[in-house]
This record gives C-alpha cells, structure tokens and sequence, in this order.
C-alpha cells in the first residue's frame, strides 16, 4: 500500500474526532489506542488576533483502512469526516489534488 | 455489503439516546446473531450525506456498557443510599400506577409533573402520558426560562406564525446540487460554533458545506472558535447583549434604507414602528452596550444586507438572553426586512415533515392531538400560566422556574411526584441545581426512566424503567426534515422505549386511550404522510416531502400554501410579518423588541461585579459529549477527560492559576471544581466552562453522587429566569464569578 496516502484539508478539520472514534470502531481498538489522532493548535495570529487549527495526525496503528480498500470502501476515518476534508487516493493523484488546495497536508503511512 | 456472512445491515434514523442529539441522521447498524457490532454512516441520507459524528460512532460501547440499566429497579434503602433490587416490568408499572392513581384521586392530576430534558424522542411520549393521565405540567424541570429554543420558537411564532431555520438545501434530498437551491452568500453564525453541535434539527457541518461553497461567515460569538477565527467578520460580543447588537443592526439596515422595500411593502406589517423604535439603539450606543467596536457592528450589518440570500443560524445564547424572546423577535426581524424569508439560501419556514406530529411543538399541535376541550382545560391549571400569559398561550409546557419554586413551597397546590425520563435534572440543566436537589426531596414518588444511573436517579428515584437506544426502538421523527423511523434492530436487557413504556402506563390510567401499542400510533400518525411505518422501513427509513407540500419550500407566502384559508400571506392575524406583534401585544409582551441588561454584571451590579470580575459562560458544546451524557464511553471520555475551564492567560496571571491547575469557580452560591485550560479563546474578563459533568467512575450513593456537588456548575448559576415572559433569560452565559485556589 506504499503508493496511497491521506490528504488532509486542515483549513476544513474542525477538530470533531470523527476520523478517531471511527478508526477505533474500525479496528477494535480500545481507548488508549487509534491510528489518528487529532491535535489543536491555537495561537496569535496576522489575520485574526488568534487562530484555531486542527491537524488529524496517523499513527503508526493506521494501516489505510486496507481490509476496507479490498472492499471497495475508503477508509473509516474518510468516510465519517464531517467536515469531508479528507481524502484517500494514490500519492500521485492527492500531490496533484494538493496543488489546488492550499492549507492540506499529505501524509504517506504506510 | 459486509465483512461476513451473517452480518445483516439496517439503515435507520437517529435520535436521541445512544448519540444522544436531537438527530435525523441516517445511520447504518450492522448487526450480527442479534448483537450490533458496528455503525456506519448511510450514504444514501441526504442529512448527513454518510457522515458520523463521535458519538453516534461509538454507540457499541454506549449500547452494551456494562454500567447499562437493563432491568426495572424498585429502590429499597432509603432515598439516596444507592440501594435497589431488580424486579419485573409488571411490578414496577403496577407500583406506578397504584402510586399516580392514589395521587390522583387525592390531589388531582396536576400534582403530578412530567419532567423531560433536551428535544429529543421524549416529548412524544412524556406529553402522551402527562395528557391521558390528566396533567397539564408537562416541564422542562430546571430548564431556568425554558431557555433552549422555546424563546426563538416564540420569538418566531409571533413575528411569522412559523417557525424559520437557515437553508443549507436539507428540505431536498438533492441538497446543495438541486438546481433550485442558491447557497447564502453571506450566513451569520449568531451565537453558536456549529461544528460541535447538531441542534434544533440542524447538521452542525451543513455551516462548513456552505462556506466550502462560498458562504462568507458573520460570526456573533464572545469566543474565538473554529467558525470565529474563519469568520469575515468576528463580533466579540459581551453575553447577555445579543439584542442591543441584532436592535442596532437593524438600525443601521433601516436608516441606511438597506432593506428589501418591496416586501416590506407587501408582506409585512408595523415597519414604522420598528423604524421608530430602533432610533433607541444608535451604533455607538450599540458598541458601549456590547463591547463591539461600531465599525465591525455597520460593517457586518451591510454585509449582510446588500447580500441576497443570506441567512442566520443561530445557537441557545440567544435564549439566555434577557427577554431571549424579545431578543429572537428582533433577530427574525433581520431576516424580514432584508427579504430573506422563504427564499433558496435564506431563512426558510420550518414545519414537520410531511405534517407530521411527532413532538408537538405548538398549541395548535397539541390541540391537533388530544383536542380542543382538553387543552383548555389544561390551560387554566398549568403552572405560571396565570402569571405568564404566553405559558398559557404559546405551547403547552409549564413554567420550569415557577415550577420547582412549586414544588418546594407546596403552593398555590401540592406537587408530590414526578415522572422524570431520560433528564438528568440534577447533574444537567438544573440551575440552582441545590435547590432542586432539596426541594425534590419532598416529593413523594419520583419514577426515573434512563439508560444508566446518574445523579438524578440515586439521589430521587424509587423507581427506575431502563430506556433503550434509538437502536433498540421503533419510532419515528419528524423535526422539519425528513421524515424518519428509527426500527428496532436489537434488544438490550429487558429495556423497552419512551414510547413502549409510556402507551402502557397510559393504558393503566386512562381507560379511553386511543392507541393500545406503539405501531398503531405511529401509523395514525403518519396517516397524513400517506405512508406506513412499514413502507417508510422499507425504503430505507426516511422521506422528503414533495414539492407543493406545505411543509417543502420554496415562496410558500406567495402560493398561499401557510394558512389554513389557503390564500397567500402568513399564518398570523395580519396575514402579514409581524414587525409590530399583535400575538405580542396579546400576551401583554411588548410587542416590539427591546433591549434589557442582564440581572448580573458590570453594569446592573458593579459591587458584584468588583466582587466577581468574570462573566462566565457555560452551556457550549464538546464534539464528545451531549449534555450531561456519554462520560462512561470510553473512546469518548478518552478526548475530553476532565471538566476544565478555559482562562485568558492575562486572568490566569492575575489569579496566579497555571495551567493543568484543579481550581474552583465560585461566586455567592458556592464553588465548582475545574481544571485551567490557559487560552486564548477566551476574552480577559471572560471565563468558559463546559455543563453537565459529572463522574460516572465515582461512588453513585450520597453523599458523592457522582461527583455531581463537586463538578456540577449549574448550582453556582442563579434563578429564577431573568425575563418577563417568563420565557428565556436563564443566567446559564452571564453569571459572575471568581477563580480560587484549592486549599489543601
């Protein structure tokens, strides 16, 4: 699975952790253990006097959701994003997607 | 679809327990030899779209916690002490009603209350019940103002004769690509961060969809939140002032004849008058008022204006308000006069799906439902109506202030049992939550129905009736769109639903009662849908209404689909919007909005306010929790572990508090713990707190209860409600208070 990664919207990421409980529903985990995991940032800002980001960070349990790829499915992070800001793909097509979309993030897990 | 063979997959509809919110989403349970094993978004949904939040995500553990109540329990130690013994549903509803009727027949009906929480799938059922046993204190019980909605709903009802909610395009399964749906250019997000909340019928993300689509966001909010910080314009107002701010905006709206002329022509009545009463409210007084610089309140005021659609979405803030309904009217009045009512991308009239009733919302409902006689006669013994014209005008619930104070001092009748379900009063909405405490007390029978003890339950409870999850029910949904069934898939312990429950003992103390099990009410109910329960299960568990349906946009006012007489124009006296309330004027409210200082701050009592120099504000949402719910779900405690209090660390130095720091907030009532968050999303002279928390992992009998004495910061937020109406003007975001250091 080295060619697919996450691409990741942070601009969108509204910190809601639907990507963590879902990877943990996904893979059984129990608390203490996820493949993502989300972080805040807050800090003195130009456009704002604060801003507020969050950044959804895969873990080294994150394993691209590959039963659920055999299945046809994105991953369960993805598909349960309320925000709809991320998204699964090979790394050429989300380098591509991130060229039009300023404040993303790729990660490559795996 | 499905890892395994045996895994069976049901699409159905959310609400309440279990996520816990006030749903529509469309959720997919995959269910194995009879056990739910995992949840899914249902991508063919149009509410979420296959989207879920945490909560809904971790409903294996919520559903089979081991902490559950799965069995009836009649308590046998005294009041408190935590003891109870199982015994069989016929046991415990033949106590029930043995106790009501007694009761009844001594007092009569009325010293009976029905107490709920929040809007979910309980205000069918508790008001079934409350109805056919003959009581018409059907309450919010320590819901100070009844601030949660009912004053926007009135504030709405008043002005429009319907209810009005920002279209994200959900009244289209199409949604955002059906090409008769135009996005706002411009939303003001008026006191809430919607992410975190899904409230009122409303998507939380739907806000974040538009702005992908180009909505640009006004954001009315004391915080820095998600939306604020991406927000065009940022008000950071002072609590408590949102109606100075939506009087001055509309000053600067009229003034600069920025309004839509043509249908303040043609559709609305008493535009004078509102012309004339907002000169009260000049911007630089506005700006002193609110602590908003008078640019930002001019600049927003004509961004949203000079743009058509544009909409308002707005959060519980406003309720808490003094006078919430008077500050609703007025932010309803924005929408009137730019034209934005009805319109794809505006404001656009709220009705069940379909026509559907599932939770009366109005009197007319409730007189739809069990008549007009009994409605009447309900009116004129119902608690503050007498004191509150629109209590007795305006839905049929009970004055939540003016009914604990009842039910402590015995007059002007005796209250002597409770019928509480799926409301934690005590470590939830209760303000003055210690007095709730002592004074229900005094009752002499209290049933609590619930999915796991809490507070309430040990401290209150002689019976305990074990609830179900919407997993484990059938019932149906129909808060604005779409119309929905949820259907039981599982079946947890001996729990049984809301509804199962409450049509049995209906049946016990009403021998006339219309529906003899749940299926046949749902059915009667959806009648006018033209639809069964069965064919709605059967198409995957929701609806829309067509188009041409009274309860599906668009221009509705214009087709004459509002009123009952069919011609075009609103459901109101005038046929017309009410800038000038004649529904107002009727209930001896002022009939024009205004504004009033909250009963507590720098203002209306600077002593304590030198005293208590931070405004404090709770109430807000985390993505993990709903209410006073979900603390015992591990992989949602897990992210939000403990109650903290978020501090500006200008305040933190002043108080000498570090961050990660245990402290209590206290004013005159008493003192809170909390956990210093240092941030700067909060204001200096402000502090922010979450509600509802208690301890689930702490010893349940007295005196612990939970925690529920040491985290439970509703006891240090006064009472009663501050507004006239006797709706909104709960202190939940303006009370005063202090940090202080724990002492060893």
């Amino acid at each position: 699975m080295s060619k697919y990664g996450l691409l990741i919207n942070y601009d969108y990421c509204t910190g809601c952790q639907s990507c963590a409980v879902a990877c943990q529903q996904e893979h059984g985990f129990p608390a203490g253990k996820c493949g993502i995991k989300v972080t805040e940032y807050v800090y003195a800002a130009v456009r704002k006097p604060v801003a507020i980001d969050f950044l959804p960070f895969p873990t080294e349990l994150c394993d691209l959701c590959i039963n659920r790829h055999q299945q046809g499915e994105e991953p369960a992070c993805v598909k349960h994003c309320q925000a709809a800001c991320m998204a699964f793909g090979s790394l050429a097509e989300l380098v591509e997607q991130m060229e039009v979309t300023p404040r993303s993030v790729l990660f490559s897990p795996r | 679809m499905g890892y395994d063979k045996g895994v069976e997959v049901f699409p159905t509809t959310t609400w309440s327990a279990g996520a816990g919110c006030h749903g529509g989403c469309g959720q997919k349970l995959y269910v194995k030899d009879g056990k739910l094993i995992k949840v899914e978004g249902d991508e063919n949904a149009s509410f979420n779209q296959g989207r879920s939040c945490p909560r809904v995500l971790a409903l294996t553990q919520y559903v089979y916690h081991p902490d559950r109540l799965t069995t009836p329990l009649k308590r046998v130690g005294k009041r408190g002490e935590g003891k109870f013994e199982p015994i069989s549903w016929d046991e415990a509803f033949d106590i029930c009603e043995d106790k009501l009727k007694s009761i009844r027949d001594e007092f009569g009906a009325e010293s009976v209350v029905f107490a709920q929480g929040t809007g979910r799938d309980v205000g069918g059922p508790i008001s079934y019940l409350c109805y056919n046993y003959g009581s018409p204190n059907w309450v919010q019980l320590g819901l100070s103002g009844q601030s949660c909605y009912t004053p926007r709903l009135g504030g709405m009802k008043a002005t429009m004769g319907d209810f009005a909610v920002m279209d994200a395009g959900q009244f289209s399964a199409k949604r955002y690509d059906d090409p008769e749906y135009e996005v706002p250019k411009v939303i003001i997000v008026w006191g809430q961060n919607p992410p975190p909340t899904c409230s009122d019928g409303f998507f939380g993300h739907w806000v974040v969809d538009c702005m992908k689509r180009g909505s640009k966001i006004i954001s009315i909010d004391p915080r820095n939140t998600w939306m604020s910080t991406r927000a065009e314009h940022h008000l950071q107002i002072r609590p408590g002032t949102d109606g100075a701010l939506a009087l001055g905006m509309l000053n600067v709206i009229i003034n600069e004849e920025l309004y839509d002329k043509e249908f303040v022509d043609k559709w609305t009545y008493g535009f004078e008058k509102l012309k004339e009463r907002v000169q009260e409210y000049p911007v630089d007084k506005v700006s002193q008022i609110t602590w908003i610089p008078e640019k930002q309140i001019v600049e927003a005021a004509r961004l949203y204006a000079i743009n058509s659609p544009a909409a308002i979405h707005w959060g519980v803030p406003i309720d808490m308000n003094p006078e919430g309904t008077s500050v609703a009217q007025a932010i309803a009045h924005l929408w009137s006069i730019t034209g934005n009512i009805d319109i794809p991308g505006g404001n656009v009239i709220a009705r069940p799906s379909h026509g559907v009733t599932t939770y009366p919302y109005s009197t007319e409902e409730l007189v739809g439902l069990y008549g007009q006689d009994l409605v009447d006669k309900l009116n004129k013994s119902r608690i503050g109506c007498d004191t509150y014209p629109m209590v007795k005008g305006f839905r049929g619930w009970a004055q939540p202030d003016m009914a604990i104070d009842q039910i402590d001092s015995g007059k002007p009748y005796p209250i002597k049992a409770a019928w509480i379900q799926t409301a934690n009063i005590l470590g939830g909405q209760a303000a003055r939550a210690k007095f709730h405490y002592e004074a229900m007390k005094k009752l002499e029978f209290v049933v609590v129905i619930d999915l796991f003890h809490n507070p309430t339950s040990m401290a209150l409870a002689d019976i305990v009736l074990p609830a179900a999850t919407f997993a484990e029910k059938d019932s149906f949904r129909s808060w604005w769109v779409p119309l929905g069934v949820m259907h039981k898939t599982i079946q947890v312990g001996e729990c049984k639903s809301d509804w199962e429950i409450n049509i049995e003992m209906a049946n016990r103390l009403n021998p006339n009662c219309k529906y003899q099990n749940v299926k046949e009410l749902i059915n009667d109910r959806l009648s006018v849908a033209g639809v069964t329960f069965d064919e709605l299960v059967e198409q995957g568990s929701q609806a829309m209404p067509s188009k041409g349906h009274s309860s599906r946009p668009y221009r509705r006012h214009e087709k004459g689909l509002l009123r009952h007489d069919g011609k075009p124009g609103f459901t109101t006296e005038t046929g017309r919007v009410e800038l000038y309330s004649k529904a107002f004027e009727s209930w001896g409210v002022d009939p024009l909005p205004f504004y009033r200082e909250p009963a507590q701050g720098p203002v209306n009592t600077p002593e304590l306010y030198a005293k208590y120099p931070l405004i404090m504000i709770t109430g807000a949402r985390s993505h993990m929790f709903f209410h006073s719910e979900h603390r015992m779900i591990p992989w949602l405690r897990e992210k939000d572990p403990e109650p903290y209090v978020e501090v500006h660390p200008e305040t933190a130095e002043k108080f000498g508090v570090s961050d990660g720091e245990w402290i209590h907030l206290e004013n005159d009532m008493g003192k809170v713990k909390r956990k210093v968050r240092v941030s700067l999303r909060v204001h200096p002279q402000m502090i922010h707190t979450l509600h509802g928390w208690w301890k689930p992992e702490m010893k349940g009998s007295e005196p612990d209860l939970f925690g529920v004495w040491d985290y439970q910061i509703n006891q240090i937020i006064p009472g009663p409600q501050d507004s006239g109406s006797g709706f909104g003007g709960g202190q939940y975001k303006t009370t005063l208070c202090k940090l202080s250091k724990i002492k060893e």
